[in-house]
């Protein structure tokens, strides 16, 4: 069966160590629905978050085929119950006169900030779950939306355990 | 120090005494300072051969085998040669020149993304950027080429960075990468449940890949395999992890495999795969495995377990030691009524030999490679290529004692064998023995360039060339697809004058076409120091293994 997991890389900064990984998923047939990189507490290192879909077969070959590349320290599963994930979005609305208020009402409920707005926009800033991004898209698409952008899924194991190596 | 210099005093730290390369304006720095250098340098006649010559001599010699070229067109034609020891696991380092740093990206002359390209199928590799981090790079290259699941790694340097000057000299001596740490020990736990499923087992069979050889694990395997009575069957790639004229000694499996073999494995209650990869070439003729068949599997690389089949029982570590932690319990059964039912099934499903006319009025392959058994060294090394005479040999000529068996197994790259004899011959200067190199007309076609190698060398490798003016496995599946006379672009259509060619390099060449005649000449040639080319006919229409 079929599921979405999240995964938690750190890795060495070194040269190439992005292409080595988002060529490991090409060239084995393995879809990335988001990835995220970013510097870490220690300059030598970065940390990458990676959402997958697939069946437990290919998510366990896909934690083993990450773990021989040299430049991946440790490979953990961000698992729902013992870790933190948010999204950041923006998101581009048709707005005018009569309707500019409501959609900031929404997105006050959502906890987003307006960050843009023009005479006929306005952009939303939120970050959350999949699921409440979700639900606030669902809301404001009777608006119309103009474009947007999903940062895709980053993460954090809850509690004091961090990746070592 | 000059950074040219510091890279050949790394390479000589690090044991290496040849450099199978092909120079360019990217390694000028780095072949001056090789003028000098106690190391030698083997021109290859080709790229393209050279990393197939560091495999034969890291085959051979269990040492990490070095190949070189230039940038661009010099690095790409390593390609084919590097992908070939990653599907193998051999150990295998390149070097290749790079552009000056500041041309990298502009499409520089003879400028090639050659870590980008290599990325699928190298362990690692790395552009060196600093000078300074040589010594660690060359240390850390050969480390994990030679550990864990060997494999090949590749250093690229630009032009500028071998120029440089540098205060430091040899200065990193521990290797310790954070992301490579390669487990050796089984774990306890799965050993141990191991252990019970052996004891339980009715019909136990071993299944030995290329695994035993890379972690010299023989003699523990026929330790094993004798104290437990238990069948061995190999792999390709595990030819010569258990020999053939041992009476547990059951065949080699997979879809060019003996008959027999695949029916002892399908009736087999377990499986312990030490070291195999259960490759689609290695198990298509296993779709009807029985449902209570269970597997237990020995690998040193985490991501094979698991792959390809589901496992019952995984063991990550290497195969020696492994094998040494399941000596240490009792294990043994009584399989004699095993062994008995295994002798049935040799004896209904038969090796054939015989040929109709007109393939029997030439040189029957079969018979030749099984004859050509009795007359070689108990510690000869044969290096065969890709297709009908990977297949003849692998199933016929018999690897028993100490003799090796090299071929390219994973990617089937064809004109393996000449470079890659070439290597196991500079691996046994110092105490040459027999080597052969089999391939047909179509291999040798591929690699004929390195005879140039092999004659100024008087490198002592015997060739046996397999004719019959067609690509010959090709030919065998389009025959077996397509139907009789469905041939296509697999004729050779222009008869060679091999004799002419050898000839021409110096080399000593016999024609036959009769098997009495190969029997007669093959002493001749073995007695002959220096190398030999013998050109066996075969007619094309023997297409079967």
């Amino acid at each position: 069966m079929e599921k979405k997991t999240c995964l938690s890389l750190l890795v060495e900064n070194n040269f190439g160590v992005l292409s080595r990984i988002s060529g490991l998923f090409a060239r084995r047939g393995y879809n990335i629905d988001s990835l995220t990189v970013g510097t870490t507490e220690n300059a030598k290192f970065s940390r990458i978050t990676i959402t997958v879909t697939g069946d437990e077969q290919i998510l366990t070959q896909i934690k083993k085929q990450l773990n021989k590349l040299i430049d991946v320290i440790t490979v953990i599963e961000l698992k729902p119950e013992e870790s933190i994930t948010r999204e950041l979005v923006f998101i581009k609305v048709k707005a005018d006169d009569t309707n500019r208020n409501q959609i900031v009402e929404i997105s006050n409920m959502f906890r987003g900030n307006i960050v843009d707005v023009a005479r006929e926009s306005l952009i939303v800033e939120i970050t959350g779950t999949r699921d409440k991004i979700d639900a606030f898209f669902n809301m404001v698409e009777p608006y119309g939306i103009l474009e947007f952008i999903r940062s895709g899924d980053t993460g954090l194991q809850r509690g004091a355990k961090v990746l070592s190596f | 120090m000059l950074a040219s210099k510091l890279i050949l005093k790394c390479l000589e730290r690090e044991n290496v005494e040849f450099v199978f390369g092909y120079p360019g304006g990217a390694l000028l720095p780095l072949y001056e300072a090789l003028r000098t250098s106690p190391i030698k340098h083997i021109l290859v006649r080709n790229e393209q051969a050279g990393p197939h010559y560091a495999s034969g001599y890291a085959r051979e010699s269990g040492r990490v085998g070095v190949c070189m070229a230039t940038s661009g067109p010099g690095a790409t034609n390593l390609v084919t040669g590097i992908a070939t020891a990653y599907l193998d696991s051999i150990p295998i380092v390149a070097i290749t020149g790079q552009v000056n740093r500041d041309l990298i990206g502009t499409d520089a002359f003879q400028e090639a993304d050659i870590t980008g390209a290599t990325a699928p199928f190298t362990k690692h590799s790395y552009l060196v950027k600093d000078a300074a981090d040589i010594p660690r790079i060359i240390r850390e290259a050969f480390y994990i080429a030679s550990t864990g699941r060997p494999g090949p790694v590749l250093i690229d340097i630009p032009r500028d960075v071998q120029l440089e000057n540098l205060k430091t000299g040899l200065t990193y001596d521990k290797v310790d990468i954070l992301g490579y740490k390669p487990n050796l020990n089984g774990h306890s736990g799965q050993v141990k449940r191991a252990i019970k499923k052996i004891k339980e087992a009715k019909k136990p069979v071993i299944y030995a890949g290329g695994g035993v050889l890379l972690g010299h694990a023989e003699k523990e395997l026929m330790t094993f395999a004798e104290k437990n009575d238990m069948p061995v069957i190999t792999s390709l790639m595990g030819i010569g992890a258990f020999p053939e004229d041992h009476p547990l000694y059951s065949g080699i499996v997979g879809s060019h495999g003996f008959e027999f073999s695949n029916f002892v494995m399908n009736d087999a209650d377990l499986i312990i795969n030490i070291g195999a990869r259960m490759s689609d070439r290695g198990t298509s003729k296993l779709t009807s495995f029985e449902e209570n068949t269970d597997f237990i599997h020995i690998d040193i690389d985490p991501a094979e377990i698991g792959k390809n089949m589901e496992t019952t029982i995984p063991i990550v570590g290497d195969a020696k030691t492994v094998l040494n932690e399941l000596l240490a319990k009792d294990t043994s059964g009584d399989h004699s009524k095993w062994l008995d039912e295994i002798k049935k099934i040799k004896q209904e499903h038969p090796l054939v030999y015989d040929a109709d006319p007109p393939c029997s009025e030439m040189i029957n392959p079969k018979v030749m490679f099984r004859s050509m058994s009795e007359m070689t060294s108990d510690d000869s090394t044969l290096v065969a290529d890709v297709g009908l005479n990977q297949i003849w040999s692998a199933l016929y000529y018999r690897i028993i004692r100490e003799r090796k068996f090299f071929t390219s197994g994973g990617l089937g790259t064809m004109g393996y064998s000449i470079p890659a004899a070439c290597g196991v011959c500079f691996a046994t200067l110092d105490h040459p023995k027999q080597v052969f190199a089999v391939c047909g007309d179509g291999s040798f076609q591929m690699s004929m360039g390195e005879l140039g190698v092999i004659a100024e060398h008087q490198l002592n490798v015997k060739i046996i060339l397999i004719t019959n003016t067609k690509l010959g496995m090709v030919r065998q599946l389009q025959c077996d697809v397509f139907g009789k006379g469905h041939y296509s672009g697999t004729d050779l259509n222009f008869d060679i004058d091999f004799m002419k060619l050898a000839e021409a390099y110096g080399i000593k060449g016999y024609k036959v076409d009769k098997n009495e005649d190969f029997n007669k000449v093959l002493p001749e040639a073995i007695k002959h120091q220096g190398p030999v080319l013998i050109q066996c006919q075969v007619h094309p229409d023997f297409i079967r293994i």
